[in-house]
């Protein structure tokens, strides 16, 4: 632990509890909390969805991966954007137009049975406390690498920051958050990226000559197959990491924050934009770690690699771009969680509360406080659960908050605004068979089960072959949904064609 | 703005307009099969072209082969995944300019002149 990484650590904290200050005083409505009244304007929204989706694992984790597996570890960059044309030509507009604060919101268009409500938010929350537990377990990381504190202190700190910046601040505060933090990882990165390449001076085929000389994969480590040797293995999680991002809710979320679908549209354009340059950036800066830092001392730092992205800015930029990049990941984690904290939350306080037990008559002063008891409680648990899921790999957790998302939340969107047919015992059995079929997959998959002690949860034998198994599981979801739908009456086309005269046009009788 | 109201309005499906025949109607059955007609093939092509790159590393070599210095096909393909992506935004946006006008005509015309309290979103 050094002066500078303190004195940034405690900039950046500062600056995001001001942040939280003045958004405080901004939140009076639930309107205001979830969704920050709906008035984030689209190139806002679209910067906050980046700093919603760019998490840890991305950044570390992904620097990590192409410094280590070479094009292998590209593959998570290339899927995590393409992600996006699924999100802008499906999913975003139809949402926009159908929805209010959740993802059970839209399905409320067509269905008002309180069983369609809960299993949303049952995946939601589920998808949430996945997702959150792989931020905390890698922020706990990082903060104690950096610090030298023990793990539960840093994902205390952590912890205690996130239900600070939702309990008070809300939407807006999380966005102002987001905001900032993809600024300030956007500059870390280009900053990064123009070093290494000014030490290839700006020859990129001689970095890729380079980098075939320094690892010792040699020439393979511009091939592919380094660490996806199963081919359906890798297709598998490509289907998770294009799919899942349409289902995942604290993005889903991001969506309401806006007044209407054009601004959804333009608010995904900026997104992509930031998120694909980003995703080009990580190739220099996974290359730039390989070359300057080196595949030994990576992997010394932190076997999973993550130490890679700020072990490169201390070899290029010494101590102070050290402490920045390490104050960046900081702030992204924060950021990320504080998203995450908001969706679970909203899963809770408003469809299980608000809507299920009230029956959407709950005084808008009790649905703001049973939102503020929801953030405290999903917090609390998801500290706990990361306090135990200390030893579990990282990447592993977010694939599988993907996954879940790709199979239970996806089929019944789509479903929903695309399906005439399609009804609310599909609507059921379409979420349940995707979640539980993920579920049950991973728990029998060789991310649960190896033969090798030490290197997963049991010793053991894999049932499943794919550690992700969204390529069985996926079209699981869209099974059930299929059969469900066939096996049972309900369903009114009069109502179908009030969705999608909705979702097509964002007609909306209230003007809200 | 209340938002106790925002529940009420959502409970009660609006009786005051015919969806069905504003669904069935030729504006709105022309901006569906445009809609469609963009829509579906883009989706087919961006999906195929993804998933091409995973399953001819997995099966195939030939991607290995460099083309400019060590520079091989298979991160060529990787980098045009990008470009794809971003000149696919962009024609979405032209696209959906147009999806907008007709679909504010169809509000226009068909939703709010049934509907005096409300206004188009």
């Amino acid at each position: 632990m050094n002066a500078t990484v303190v004195i940034l650590f405690l900039a950046i904290v500062v600056l995001t509890l001001i942040i939280t200050y003045y958004a405080a005083k901004q939140t009076q409505s639930t309107t205001d909390f979830y969704t920050a009244g709906g008035g984030l304007k689209g190139w806002q929204n679209g910067v906050a969805i980046a700093g919603d989706y760019l998490s840890a694992a991305s950044f570390l984790g992904i620097a990590g991966a192409i410094a280590l597996y070479g094009f292998d570890g590209f593959f998570y960059s290339i899927g995590f954007l393409i992600a996006y044309l699924v999100v802008l030509f499906l999913v975003a507009e139809p949402l926009r137009n159908l929805g209010k604060y959740t993802l059970a919101d839209m399905l409320k268009a067509r269905f008002d049975a309180d069983k369609v409500r809960g299993a949303a938010a049952l995946n939601t929350i589920t998808i949430s406390i996945f997702y959150m537990i792989a931020q905390l377990v890698g922020a706990g990381a990082l903060i104690q690498l950096l610090f030298d504190i023990p793990y539960w202190m840093a994902v205390l700190i952590v912890g205690v920051m996130m239900t600070i910046y939702v309990l008070f601040g809300g939407m807006i505060a999380t966005s102002w958050v987001q905001i900032v933090k993809a600024v300030l990882l956007m500059a870390g990165m280009v900053i990064i990226s123009f070093l290494v390449l000014l030490k290839f001076n700006f020859n990129i085929v001689d970095m890729f000559n380079d980098v075939k000389t320094v690892t010792s994969n040699g020439e393979n480590y511009l091939k592919p197959g380094l660490k996806y040797t199963n081919p359906l293995g890798t297709i598998s999680l490509m289907i998770a990491l294009v799919l899942g991002t349409a289902g995942l809710p604290h993005i889903l979320m991001r969506f309401f924050t806006v007044k209407d679908a054009k601004t959804a549209r333009s608010s995904v354009i900026t997104a992509t934009w930031v998120i694909g340059i980003f995703y080009v950036l990580t190739l220099f800066l996974g290359f730039g770690a390989a070359a300057f830092v080196g595949e030994a001392n990576i992997l010394a730092a932190n076997p999973g690699g993550n130490m890679a992205a700020p072990l490169l800015a201390e070899a290029l930029g010494g101590e102070i771009l050290f402490a920045f990049i390490s104050a960046v990941a900081f702030a992204t984690i924060l950021a990320v969680v504080a998203g995450l904290v908001l969706s679970g939350a909203s899963a809770f306080a408003h469809d299980l509360y608000g809507q299920i037990i009230k029956k959407g008559k709950a005084s808008d002063l009790q649905q703001m406080r049973a939102a503020r008891y929801a953030s405290l409680a999903v917090s609390v648990l998801a500290i706990i659960l990361a306090l135990f899921a200390q030893y579990l790999n990282v990447a592993f957790l977010v694939s599988l908050a993907f996954c879940i998302a790709a199979s239970a939340n996806l089929p019944v969107i789509i479903y929903t605004v695309y399906w005439k047919k399609f009804n609310t015992s599909g609507a059921v059995t379409a979420m349940l068979t995707g979640l539980f079929s993920a579920l049950i997959l991973v728990s029998m998959s060789p991310s649960v089960f190896s033969p090798v002690e030490g290197a997963a949860l049991f010793v053991g034998d894999p049932i499943f072959p794919l550690s992700n198994p969204a390529l069985v599981s996926v079209p699981l979801g869209f099974l059930g949904g299929f059969l469900g739908t066939l096996f049972s009456k309900d369903g009114s086309s009069k109502r179908y064609a009030e969705v999608k005269v909705k979702a097509n046009t964002g007609y909306r009788e209230t003007g809200s | 703005m209340s938002n106790v109201n925002d529940y009420k309005a959502d409970e009660n499906t609006d009786e005051r307009i015919d969806f069905v025949k504003v669904e069935q109607s030729e504006k709105f059955q022309w901006l569906m099969d445009e809609r469609k007609r963009f829509i579906v093939p883009l989706t087919i092509f961006f999906l195929v072209f993804y998933f091409m790159l995973p399953i001819l590393t997995s099966y195939t070599t030939f991607l290995n082969t460099p083309v400019i210095g060590d520079i091989s096909w298979v991160w060529l393909f990787a980098f045009s995944q990008f470009v794809m992506t971003w000149v696919l935004c962009t024609i979405y946006v032209k696209k959906a300019a147009s999806f907008d006008r007709q679909a504010d005509e169809i509000i226009n015309e068909q939703l709010n002149s049934n509907n005096k309290g409300g206004n188009a979103g």
